[in-house]
């Protein structure tokens, strides 16, 4: 048994991978062996097989989880006592949360409109060009780095060296403020401007997404209506604005929301560059800290379940407003 | 990607080819509109290259230049050194081998074991009729919609309570878990567009549905398994929440992102060994992304977009 648990050594680690990938393929093989066996089965025991082990690991990792959590919301931090809506209380009340919940809005405000313009600005510009291939890959290759990687990447951008003669800026934006004769700044310690900063990285890394969508989007608009808006005398910047962007209105939706909901739970840039510290931490990020760090399981949880609420509201505008552009059609 | 389209209108990939290729042999137009607009696209495109580049140049430098001058200066004094990725990856303090060992062995099963669970789901839902089958649809698709940070904490009590915590077991677990209401909704609908005659026809010669499922759809499934394969390879190898709490306290799971995102902050100074350490994180999800890329797009595009 301990040799499924402890595994230190490489050998013993490619090992176990190689093990539990058979142990699972065993196991399902198994399991539609023995459904496939008599002549007729009735329909819903095959489809027990092929959905018993979905349903099983969903309802085991997140629908119980989840119900717990919301229980756990209302109980004190190691989860003994039920104290109602304290934490809720704490989480709306308190000055350290406040600027958790601003700075979220923030996020959620600035990613996904930026991010949007940005993509679609772009992928017109680009579109049907000489480039278009190498230009697309290189706004698209930051959706392959992770988000750590892309939060180191840019704390090098910010990097600060004290203005001293004889010191050298190894950062780029520092750099670039001392040859404008500007002071060097500490992007990251400054706050609220900080919190701009950690964006930037968020829509550095989302605005390849938003792109590839709008670009296709921007594709699949019929030649003809293109064609007549070009007859008329329609060019350049109205062609964007009265042709281009109300024909993917859709698209432009759903880039959108994604793009919200992700930036919503985003917590590896906020940990990776500032550990939440100098006032730029988000939900996401307390929550890990609150559970995590400060054991405070009652308050994490709230949380958590907050992150839940603020994602029904954006989920639930998608999808009316794909309901309505299914009525237009 | 969250998504909320529950259907998916197929488009045949012949047709579009053509007019796309039609449209840009008629239409081409191989300069930018104008001036103004070539500026825009080319400061987007150097800002979004410059950052990493920059990165990248500063990892094969020695270590006191990267403190004493900025990464630029290389193109007047050019002094590159692999010794920051020897020291990143061997070096005692850091190890980066080993945990680029972990990465790939919490990320392999954590690709196939949910790919194969919500390919057998997704065929379920699609092709074997049973009574509350599209009630049981729309709730698996729904619980898209519960972020994975309500689950942690009452899933890692189970994890403790059943012995498994900090092994790769519980990281294998949690990814395959998380990734299920959208493989499920992913493949269902590619698998949704493969013509329901062929399954007929095999039905008719006597064909259960374990057989139809292997030797029907699972070939022409492939490029759908590949679009979600990159997707969910990439969530997995960057994550870092669910590595964190599942295995933040054990040396011997932990992958590379944990431990660059530990460095960033204990050591941010020491851009020696974080540059190096981010190009090894960042190295192998780049080269799958660039060679399977076309499947990657169309996921992305499945997922999000109706077509």
């Amino acid at each position: 048994m301990q040799w499924f648990l402890d595994a230190s050594t490489t050998g013993h680690k490619i090992a176990l991978m190689v093990v539990a990938i058979l142990l699972f393929a065993a196991v399902m093989g198994a399991i539609l062996f023995a459904v496939d066996r008599p002549r007729r089965v009735p329909n819903w025991i095959v489809a027990a097989g092929f959905l018993g082990p979905t349903l099983l690991l969903l309802l085991v990792g997140l629908v119980y989880p989840a119900l717990d959590t919301i229980r756990g919301s209302f109980y004190s931090r190691d989860g003994s006592q039920f104290v109602g809506l304290d934490n809720y209380a704490t989480v709306f009340t308190t000055d350290s949360f406040q600027t958790v919940l601003v700075n979220t809005l923030l996020w959620v405000v600035l990613v996904p409109l930026v991010t949007t313009g940005l993509g679609l600005v772009y992928a017109y510009l680009v579109d049907r060009t000489r480039f278009e291939a190498l230009a697309k890959a290189l706004v698209f290759l930051p959706m392959a780095i992770s988000m750590v990687g892309a939060g180191v990447i840019w704390k090098f951008v910010y990097e600060y060296r004290p203005d001293q003669p004889g010191v050298n800026q190894i950062g780029l934006l520092n750099q670039l403020l001392v040859m404008l004769g500007m002071e060097p700044q500490q992007f990251l310690l400054n706050a609220p401007s900080n919190t701009f900063w950690l964006i930037v990285v968020m829509i550095w890394i989302q605005a390849g997404f938003a792109m590839t969508v709008l670009s296709a989007a921007i594709k699949a608009i019929p030649d003809d209506i293109v064609e007549a808006a070009r007859l008329d005398g329609v060019g350049g910047i109205q062609m964007f604005r009265y042709v281009t962007v109300p024909s993917i209105r859709p698209a432009l939706v759903v880039v959108l929301t994604t793009v919200a909901i992700v930036t919503l739970k985003v917590f590896d840039i906020v940990r990776t560059m500032t550990g939440g510290q100098f006032g730029t931490s988000v939900v996401a990020n307390e929550f890990y800290t609150q559970a995590f760090r400060q054991f405070n399981v009652g308050l994490g949880a709230a949380l958590a379940v907050l992150l839940f609420v603020l994602v029904i509201p954006i989920i639930a505008y998608n999808v009316r407003q794909l309901r309505l552009a299914e009525e237009i059609r | 990607m969250t998504t909320t389209t529950p259907v998916m209108a197929p488009v045949p990939i012949d047709e579009r080819r053509l007019t796309r290729a039609e449209r840009r042999a008629v239409a081409a137009r191989t300069k930018f509109s104008s001036p103004a607009a070539s500026i825009i696209a080319l400061v987007i495109a150097v800002l979004w290259t410059v950052p990493t580049l920059g990165l990248l140049i500063t990892s094969f430098r020695p270590e006191l230049d990267i403190r004493r001058s900025g990464w630029w200066t290389v193109f007047t004094d050019p002094t590159f050194t692999l010794d920051n990725y020897n020291e990143v990856l061997y070096g005692g303090g850091t190890n980066f081998a080993a945990l680029f060992v972990n990465s790939l062995v919490i990320t392999l099963p954590a690709v196939v074991i949910p790919i194969t669970l919500a390919l057998l789901a997704a065929y379920a839902f699609a092709w074997i009729d049973f009574p509350g089958r599209n009630i049981l649809f729309v709730a698996v698709f729904a619980l898209q919609v519960v972020p994975i940070q309500v689950t942690l904490i009452p899933l890692l009590s189970i994890y403790v309570d059943t012995g498994l915590a900090g092994s790769f077991w519980t990281i294998w677990l949690s990814h395959s878990i998380f990734a299920l209401p959208l493989a499920v909704f992913l493949l269902h609908n590619f698998m949704k567009e493969i013509p329901a005659s062929l399954v007929e026809a095999a039905r008719m010669d006597g064909a259960g549905h374990v057989k139809i499922f292997f030797q029907v759809l699972l070939p022409l499934l492939t490029p759908a398994i590949a679009a979600f394969g990159v997707f969910q390879f990439l969530w997995v190898w960057n994550d870092l929440l669910v590595a964190l709490t599942f295995a933040g306290g054990a040396p011997d799971v932990v992958p590379l992102t944990v431990r660059v995102a530990e460095l960033a902050g204990t050591r941010g100074s020491d851009w020696y060994l974080l540059a190096a350490g981010a190009f090894v994180s960042i190295v192998l999800p780049l080269v799958v992304f660039l060679s399977l890329q076309r499947y990657f797009v169309r996921g992305l595009l499945a997922g999000s977009v109706k077509g």
